[in-house]
């Protein structure tokens, strides 16, 4: 199927606006923290942006440690025979 | 007098799965229905601190004691017996519905265990009815319940030689927070935690629950972890090793769900993830943090129903489950993408849906318990629950490339199930004052500060960018990640085989000297007359417990 017929949802055009859109949003978010009072538990929570930087280090750690675990223990899905 | 009048909520379910079977069509129906209701007004009907004792051998059994936190854990199972009901009604295995209801009961009736007795026997009563549901999907899934029963079993039978040494040690059975540190204690945490699905045996829950039916593991996702989290905290609040066992079972369920293909064993690898959360708090052990548990239970109960309805759905209007397979299904199957985004946003924590209302009260705990470690490594796996729940699981079912599959949604009563299920969702995260009442302690936590909200948007939005960046990385392939339940489904196995046969010529032996014995010198055997009750108890159910083991692997291989 041509990509332009398909549902408007999944066009190339709407998936640049998508990521237009979403990269904006997230600055904005990252911007906004230094205007809002923070009451920090430990230090660097109170940061601006501290969780931006947090949830995404901690999602690439997460995604790099499933690849190393999936080498050792990965098996075809029929591997036990069920 | 004022105690005669008080029923056994459980009684509504239990009577209720015992009628199913009898029942058809209409009537079928409104039993599954109208039994949850009866069963949530019983609920309300039991006051706090109200008892009902019932004679049992020598004992007095308190089978009703109500509390609030219990009627916190009864008002959320009796919904989602409703939601799960409602949702189950086009299942035409009547042994399943029975079953489930049953099993629905006996988790109501844990919640107003006043006594270790009463609790053991609902447990039990659990175990069996959550083995049925699994079994009556078929020959697919033999196997699978067979290793969970057995699983269940031993985590009994532990629980009961707890409950027998407590008996012996203290003269109580009565069911309150127990010590650790005295052997009976530690065997009852295990009983306990064997069925929240802590490490290293979690493995029985990715495993079972989803080669349940599409309606079964809406039923499975509620009850037993949730039981468990509850009597963890009545017997083990402020455990610290809890802290310790709950944050690995946080991470070993992103790290394993990231890793999976099927969306409903993500699903399964989820519901561990999110107990973790939950016994991590019942180790911090304050009371913001029990509520946060409370309330986290709750929520969770009703948005991982809410997802496993979506994928249920799916699994129904398709007959596929592999991420491999689907994709582009938001098509034709709108409604249960939206209901599917809902679950997902909330069981991430998003501002105005209930996971961010229950789940902030734990990390809360953390902050103000000064645990930065705890606090950190929580704050991460929230942004962990994103990537492995929040956008993995819809993205790859709804989204992801188009599957060519054109599905219509399900019928109407499991749309509905949905809705109501999402409207929750939605209501305790935009109102929460309510919800906040039920709770077991009194709180004027406020959730929604500024910098809550946005540190929080930041927190999953910026996993989000990290999921579409390494999307590369998370792509599907036809694999399972090997977990420990490998350890007895291949060298455990092994072993069993190898291990009867020896036993049986070892008994055999045994039997011999033993016929001998008796001719030689019958009159001066006094067996066994010095040892204690609770040793013996102790001993039979370690022997019953082999015995178990070993019948039923064998009869599991021998078919």
């Amino acid at each position: 199927m041509n990509p332009q017929e398909d549902h408007w949802l999944v066009r190339p055009a709407t998936i640049r606006a998508l990521w237009r859109g979403g990269l904006s949003g997230l600055a904005c978010l990252v911007v906004a923290d230094f205007f809002v009072p923070h009451q920090p538990y430990f230090g660097f929570d109170g940061w601006p942006g501290f969780a931006a930087g947090l949830g995404f280090m901690a999602c690439v750690g997460m995604v790099i440690s499933a690849k190393a675990l999936g080498k050792l223990l990965k098996k075809p899905d029929d591997y036990y025979g069920e | 007098m004022e105690s005669s009048i008080i029923l056994p909520p459980a009684l509504a379910l239990i009577g209720a799965g015992v009628l199913v079977p009898m029942t058809r069509g209409a009537v079928r129906a409104a039993v599954l229905l109208l039994a949850p209701l009866v069963c949530l007004g019983m609920v309300w009907l039991v006051p706090v601190g109200a008892q009902v004792a019932v004679p049992f051998l020598d004992m007095e059994l308190l089978v009703v004691s109500g509390t609030r936190l219990g009627r916190m854990f009864a008002t959320v199972f009796a919904v989602m017996a409703f939601l799960g009901g409602l949702f189950a009604l086009n299942q035409t295995r009547g042994l399943e519905l029975a079953a489930a209801l049953i099993y629905a009961g006996a988790a109501v009736g844990v919640t107003f265990a006043g006594d270790l007795v009463t609790l053991f026997i609902f447990w039990e009563v659990m175990a069996v009815g959550s083995t049925l549901v699994i079994w009556s999907n078929g020959e697919a899934a033999r196997r699978a319940g067979m290793r969970y029963g057995v699983m269940h079993l031993l985590g009994g039978v532990i629980l009961m030689a707890g409950i027998a040494g407590q008996a012996g040690s203290s003269g109580s059975v009565a069911f309150g927070p127990m010590d650790v540190q005295t052997w009976p204690g530690a065997l009852i945490l295990i009983g306990f935690l064997i069925n929240a699905a802590a490490l290293p045996m979690a493995a029985w829950l990715p495993d079972a629950y989803p080669k349940a039916s599409w309606s079964g593991m809406v039923f499975l996702s509620a009850f037993t972890t949730k039981t468990a989290v509850y009597v963890l905290m009545v017997g083990f609040a402020g455990t610290n090793a809890l802290i310790w066992i709950g944050l690995g079972m946080v991470f070993y369920g992103i790290i394993y769900a990231i890793l999976e293909n099927d969306m409903r064993r993500i699903l399964a690898y989820s519901i561990v993830n999110q107990v973790g959360f939950m016994v991590t708090g019942i180790g911090i052990g304050t009371e913001m943090a029990l509520n946060g548990v409370a309330a986290h239970a709750f929520t969770h109960i009703i948005y991982k129903a809410l997802l496993v309805m979506a994928a249920g759905s799916v699994l129904l209007m398709t007959g596929k489950s592999k991420c491999s397979d689907l994709g582009g299904l938001f098509r034709t199957m709108p409604i249960t993408t939206i209901c599917g985004i809902v679950g997902a946003l909330s069981i991430s924590a998003f501002p105005l849906t209930s996971g961010f209302v229950s789940k902030s009260l734990v990390t809360q705990g953390a902050a103000e318990m000064h645990l930065p470690l705890v606090w950190y490594a929580l704050t991460a796996a929230s942004a962990g629950v994103f990537l492995h729940a929040g956008i993995k699981f819809p993205w790859f079912v709804f989204f992801q490339k188009d599957s060519g599959l054109r599905p219509a949604d399900p019928p109407v009563n499991m749309q509905l199930a949905m809705w109501i299920a999402a409207g929750l969702c939605m209501g305790i995260g935009v109102a929460p004052g309510l919800f906040y009442q039920l709770l077991p302690y009194a709180t004027d936590y406020a959730p929604y500060t500024a910098s809550h909200v946005i540190g929080q948007l930041q927190l999953l939005l910026f996993s989000g960018l990290a999921f579409f960046l390494m999307l590369g990385w998370l792509k599907r392939t036809l694999t399972i990640t090997l977990d420990f339940d490998w350890l007895w489904r291949k060298p455990g196995v092994a072993v069993l085989i190898w291990g009867g046969a020896a036993g049986a010529r070892f008994w055999a032996e045994l039997e011999r000297h033993w016929a001998r014995l008796l001719e030689w010198r019958a009159p001066n055997l006094a067996p066994a007359r010095g040892w204690s009750t609770g040793v013996m108890a102790f001993w039979t159910t370690v022997m019953l417990a082999c015995f178990l083991l070993i019948g039923a692997f064998q009869a599991g291989l021998a078919q």
